[in-house]
């Protein structure tokens, strides 16, 4: 096994894309605890989607993909954001409408320049070849951006999360910080989607908040258990698609789905009776684990 | 000493307008309970005195010294909520964020506000507990701990009781009353149940689109439009 990761770790392109892939996937389970929770993960669909667009035009006008797409995706959040807002015109027949124009545009431009090839499967399930240098460094700044704005507002997104109304009412600016939220998702999603594919990146953004929600009862924990199964997943993903030569992007979602599943099994687990069985009855305490907290029958 | 003056308000969503003719005061320690039907503009008026909801039509004066930013609000529970993996602590703890500004995080004179509130509301024990696992009436506790926490002069509820069987009604009520007369606090109510309104709160605004009564309790309860609205109740 060590000499796999040895093996492994010799090539400079697997180096710097397990580190890219790393940052975006904390950034993301970040995120994603928010977006779950706020009933907005079809945002982050969406964006990959005008992401994927995005990408096609940078390189048909041959410019840096990062440089062109990041505006654009922001922009696009922004709009997503205000739609979903608005609740006059549906938000998610909106969303789909948004998605489905910028595949479609996105699709015509590659077959228009480069024609339809492997460039297209690339860019819709990702690749792990897709990280230059320069990508590298502008990832790794801007998802340091990312991780440090939210831990700096995590407060702030706890409360806009939980109740957008009373936080507005009591001051805080929550349309300030929903903008900051859908940003910070359009930069990660930006990020990650070259090497997981545009039709794969949500999942880096839902599958963790999800599964963690599933044993987690605390908004601390249920983010900090977000951030730990998605970077492990994405770490076995990578190792297991370079040691059975399957696309990234599909493995790191794969075990993604067993982290969930093993997750939602282990909520079955009688944690209570096997606590009384091998440890001493203890009183008060026990914050953070999962079977101080018996379900209640309401 | 009014902490505010509502003077001829109206409220109106994209024209309509839903709430007109607004004439009252709210003065420091009132207990004011807004009573109507469905659909009269009680949450629209609650929208308006915390600031959320411009007046289409006239004024409402607050006081100056009355802050947005210790405005206490226990709105009505969404449906997200529901199953939010929160403790109950997080949710109360984030009643302190209004008053934090831009600083990032609490500070200890925070937690103890938050501690002293979860004091106050008899609820140590579910500190810990998650909230989506808690029952109507101790979600209720815990959201009116975290309004305390914002609160400085006003705290605004809006339909605290909906949902809640009776004898937790009671207790609701009792906790609420117990804030205004000790705590000093002036409370706004929005609710549906007339009865309990006439009997807690000192005075009442009844609206129907518009506002057809406003004055003490007891008058209200003398006023032709009391006496019938708590004669309709008995059939609803």
């Amino acid at each position: 096994m060590i000499d796999t990761l040895r093996e492994m770790f010799s090539y400079t392109f697997l180096v710097r894309a397990v580190v890219v892939g790393l940052l975006v996937a904390l950034c993301a389970s970040l995120l994603g605890v928010s977006l779950v929770l706020k009933r907005y993960s079809m945002i982050g669909d969406g964006l990959s989607h005008v992401g994927f667009g995005t990408l096609a035009i940078a390189t048909a006008m041959n410019a840096a993909p990062l440089t062109v797409s990041i505006p654009i995706v922001l922009l696009a959040a922004f709009f997503l954001l205000r739609i979903s807002e608005n609740s006059k015109i549906k938000g998610d027949a909106a969303i789909a409408l948004i998605s489905t124009s910028s595949l479609a545009i996105g699709v015509m431009v590659i077959s228009l320049t480069t024609g339809m090839n492997t460039d297209v499967c690339n860019y819709l399930f990702g690749s792990i070849l897709a990280m230059s240098n320069d990508d590298v460094t502008l990832s790794i700044i801007l998802a340091v951006v990312v991780l440090g704005l939210f831990v700096l507002f995590y407060n702030k997104i706890f409360a806009v999360t939980f109740d957008e109304t009373f936080a507005r009412a009591t001051g805080v600016r929550s349309g300030l910080y929903n903008m900051l939220i859908a940003f910070l998702t359009a930069i990660t999603i930006v990020l990650g989607m070259r090497m997981m594919g545009a039709l794969l990146i949500s999942s880096l953004i839902i599958f963790p908040a999800l599964t963690s929600m599933r044993l987690c009862k605390k908004f601390k924990t249920v983010t900090v258990c977000s951030a730990i199964v998605s970077t492990l997943c994405f770490f076995c993903g990578v190792v297991i698609s370079y040691i059975k030569a399957t696309p990234t992007g599909a493995s790191v979602v794969l075990v993604n789905i067993a982290a969930f599943l093993l997750f939602s099994a282990l909520r079955y687990v009688p944690w209570a009776k096997l606590k009384s069985r091998f440890l001493p009855p203890k009183e008060t305490g026990m914050p953070d684990r999962p079977d101080s907290h018996e379900r209640e029958v309401s | 000493m009014a902490l505010i003056v509502c003077q001829d308000a109206s409220f109106a969503y994209e024209g309509n307008t839903v709430v007109s003719g607004l004439n009252f005061e709210v003065n420091s320690g009132d207990y004011l309970c807004i009573v109507g039907e469905n659909g009269s503009g009680k949450s629209t008026l609650i929208k308006g005195l915390l600031g959320l909801k411009v007046p289409s039509d006239g004024r409402i004066l607050i006081s100056d010294e009355l802050k947005t930013s210790e405005t206490g609000y226990m709105p009505q529970q969404t449906a997200a909520q529901k199953d939010f993996p929160a403790s109950a602590y997080e949710v109360i703890l984030s009643g302190r964020l209004g008053s934090r500004g831009i600083k990032p995080y609490y500070s200890r004179k925070d937690r103890a506000i938050a501690e002293e509130n979860i004091r106050r509301l008899g609820i140590a024990d579910l500190r810990n507990r998650c909230y989506r696992e808690l029952s109507g009436g101790q979600q209720q506790r815990v959201l009116l701990a975290r309004a305390l926490c914002a609160v400085g002069k006003l705290l605004l509820l809006d339909e605290p009781v909906a949902g809640l069987d009776p004898v937790v009604t009671q207790e609701l009520y009792l906790l609420i009353e117990k804030i205004n007369k000790e705590m000093g606090v002036t409370v706004v109510m929005v609710s549906h149940d007339v009865r309990s309104a006439v009997k807690f709160a000192d005075h009442i605004l009844h609206l129907r689109q518009e506002q057809i009564f406003f004055g003490s309790a007891e008058d209200y309860m003398k006023s032709g439009v009391g006496a019938e609205f708590m004669g309709g109740v008995n059939e609803l």
